[in-house]
């Protein structure tokens, strides 16, 4: 599969993660949002930044109970709850978000 | 479901095959699944916890840093085998350090890897439910 944006296209896999993590911007996370009918704002800016330098960190994407955790110790309390992260991500933190933030499929998520 | 002692024995070095880096992987599925779970390196194993390891030489992923996630997954209990060490002329100190945070002591960062011989454990294999060598 793959994603066309401005006559470019990016290789994906079956489920729409990017393959390639250093085709990633801005405008391909939005345009990904987008395709779900999402629109970004700040707040799912700050979890997609987290994540991408959580994987730069750890060469992982966390899964959700330990993204819910991490969040919350690094962007404040408020938001390490699944109540925040879903309302955010309807479709699963761990596993939206990732594919907006560019990074394959969490491991251990099924 | 029941929480089961899971114990993943780790006896490769880390990137002349897909062993240590598919046991990894399980690790963390099994403990993403909230398992007990509990790591062993011995033989070569434990070349996967070397500090600074760098494969940009042989194009594969450097899968090393994940180690210091293990802690966000709550694994904590990571046991290196003194003998294995020694032969190899290392020590804890070439090791990556790996924390996790204690829930039970105010979430104190203290030490994951404890640094053991064969027959302690020995022990600790003894008390596993199910033990998987990699």
């Amino acid at each position: 599969m793959a994603l066309e944006l401005d006559g470019k296209s990016y290789e994906t896999d079956e489920e729409g993660y990017l393959l390639n993590l250093s085709d990633w911007n801005d405008q391909l996370a939005a345009e990904m949002a987008k395709a779900d009918g999402a629109i970004l704002d700040e707040n799912h800016w700050e979890v997609l930044n987290f994540l991408r330098d959580y994987y730069e960190e750890y060469q992982i994407a966390p899964a959700v109970r330990v993204l819910t955790k991490a969040v919350g110790k690094k962007l404040g309390k408020d938001k390490g709850t699944s109540k925040y992260l879903y309302e955010l991500f309807p479709y699963g933190p761990a596993k939206q978000a990732c594919k907006y933030a560019g990074l394959p499929k969490p491991t251990g998520c099924v | 479901m029941a929480s089961k002692k899971f114990l993943y024995i780790n006896r490769k070095a880390p990137h002349g095959s897909i062993y240590a880096q598919e046991s990894l992987e399980v690790v963390l599925i099994g403990a993403a699944f909230e398992q007990n779970v509990t790591l062993a390196f011995i033989d070569d194993g434990v070349y996967q916890l070397l500090q600074n390891q760098d494969t940009s030489g042989i194009g594969t992923k450097n899968f090393a840093p994940t180690f210091r996630a293990l802690g966000d997954y709550d694994v904590s209990q990571i046991y290196v085998e003194r003998e294995s060490l020694e032969l190899r002329g290392l020590s804890k100190d070439d090791l990556i350090p790996l924390t996790y945070e204690d829930e039970d002591d105010d979430w104190a960062e203290k030490d994951s890897i404890h640094v053991v011989s064969s027959l302690e454990l020995a022990d600790i294999i003894e008390q596993q439910d199910v033990i998987l060598n990699f």
